[in-house]
């Protein structure tokens, strides 16, 4: 009786902390101070450690034996069933906005620059990992061949799955990791071309942030200058519809 | 050789225990440790199952795996992983910076040399034995004796401040892809991020263990008393039984 008292006390007394600590983080300026965070993480990433660091990369043994697939499975819109079923011969990526040269590259194309190979972990936001072979076009040699503005700050990737209500997904990285020597559009996976899990035709390696800075089924590049005008400004979908940090390194 | 000080305090009197700043640490932490844990449940809801190595995904082997903890222990109380990270990483560097300050501070003022460093009389088996047999008589110290840590104390605080709290924070840090390309020594000395999120999250029911027998000896030892020394700082000294 008096243990399950205890108990009762504990589950309430937690119950109601916890509970006053969600009314606290509805308070629009204690939850800036909760989400400022996120600049303090990034400038002390950036600022106290080398900003070219590469991330790890493993051997072939230590690749997962199945790489999990996460986030949109398949697009299923029909104009991506449309590419789908032509082996994506009318696809092309986009790139657009800040450039002085706006480029639509086939795959084709896009397997014919000089490729990168890295072996690395793809570290989702929920906590798991997997280790897998991305193979893909640097996305400087891509940013080079559009020759990005000056006044761009930004790389918006705009995707082909909608996230409802059609809003297709989206994120955005800035000029630090575009230039990353490891950042890359990859087309294969293990030595496979992508799968449709996986993003298929073109996802984006951004190896050093979370996954969900990962865009999958890429259609687009958008060099922008502020990233205000991109949904609700917070720089991706997720981070503008369920409050996920935009710098994704911690 | 006699360590007392001249004006060796007399059972029963109110002394001055705690600094100032002590006190301030004791409570931010509580408070701190508090979010971080829930916050941290919160985020382990995200994924309940644990690995060994560098990769563990849903079609690997997990060590461990649970169903979510209940709203009741995490914050925020409904699922939000969202949250629960904004929380947790708000937290964590305010703790580890505070514990940083604290550890300085402890060299500088010579807190850890004089009250937690161990003395070579009180390692010997016999006193070791002679603490663990006082404490499960509860007999605890009176007089000036209350206000020394004795050995066992000093084995938890010690095992704490230098085992326990640098590998939470270390293997916090090495959970980040940016800290893995930063300072690539961190996942070796891990031994992969999930042995880090793994031990991470041991640590923390470690952690969890020590504040309960640490609120367990405070209700022991008086509370009243107790609690009060760590708030105004002031402490009376426990009489001697029977007295």
């Amino acid at each position: 009786m008096r243990v399950m008292l205890t108990r009762r006390a504990l589950v309430l007394g937690m119950g109601a902390t916890l509970a006053g600590c969600d009314r606290l983080a509805r308070n629009e300026s204690f939850r800036e101070a909760l989400f400022s965070a996120e600049n303090f993480h990034k400038w002390a990433q950036r600022g106290l450690s080398d900003r070219q660091a590469l991330a790890r990369e493993f051997r072939p043994d230590q690749i997962s034996p199945i790489f999990r697939a996460n986030g949109t499975a398949n697009p299923n819109t029909p104009a991506y069933k449309a590419l789908w079923r032509k082996g994506f011969a009318d696809w092309r990526l986009k790139v657009s906005g800040l450039v002085a040269r706006p480029l639509a590259l086939s795959l084709p194309q896009l397997r014919n620059l000089p490729h990168r190979e890295q072996i690395t972990r793809h570290d989702c936001v929920e906590g798991w990992s997997a280790i897998g072979k991305w193979r893909g076009v640097p996305l400087r040699t891509v940013l080079e061949g559009a020759q990005l503005s000056d006044r761009a700050r930004y790389l918006v990737f705009r995707c082909a799955d909608d996230m409802g209500g059609g809003n297709a997904y989206y994120e955005s990285i800035d000029l630090i990791d575009a230039f990353h020597p490891q950042t890359i559009l990859a087309f294969a996976l293990n030595d496979q071309s992508l799968s449709v899990a996986n993003g298929a035709p073109l996802r984006l390696r951004v190896e050093r942030q979370l996954g969900y800075k990962h865009a999958k089924y890429l259609m687009e590049i958008q060099a922008v200058a502020s990233l205000d005008g991109i949904g609700k400004g917070k720089g991706g979908f997720w981070e503008d519809h369920a409050d996920y940090d935009w710098y994704a390194g911690i | 050789m006699d360590d007392r000080p001249v004006d060796d305090p007399v059972p029963g009197a109110l002394v001055k225990r705690h600094r100032l700043s002590t006190r301030l640490w004791h409570w931010s932490n509580a408070l701190l440790l508090y979010t971080l844990f829930t916050s941290g449940l919160g985020i382990f809801n995200a994924h309940p199952r644990l690995y060994w190595g560098h990769y563990g995904a849903n079609f690997d082997t997990a060590w461990l795996e649970l169903e979510r903890f209940p709203g009741w222990l995490t914050l925020p109380t409904s699922y939000s992983l969202a949250m629960s990270r904004h929380w947790h990483l708000a937290a964590a560097p305010l703790f580890a910076f505070g514990l940083l300050a604290y550890m300085v501070w402890s060299l500088a003022n010579r807190h850890f040399p004089r009250d937690l460093a161990f003395r070579a009389a009180e390692v010997r088996p016999g006193p070791v034995w002679q603490d663990i047999k006082d404490h499960a008589r509860l007999r605890f110290p009176t007089g000036a004796a209350a206000l020394r840590y004795n050995v066992l104390q000093k084995a938890s605080y010690n095992g704490v401040l230098f085992l326990l709290l640098p590998v939470l924070i270390l293997t916090g840090l090495t959970m980040s892809p940016g800290m893995n390309a930063a300072w690539p020594w961190l996942v070796d000395l891990f031994g992969g991020r999930q042995s880090a999120r793994s031990i991470h999250f041991i640590a923390a029911w470690g952690l969890v263990v020590f504040v309960l027998v640490h609120l367990l000896m405070v209700l022991l030892a008086g509370p009243y008393n107790e609690v009060r020394s760590m708030i105004t700082g002031r402490y009376r000294l426990p009489r001697e039984r029977g007295a």
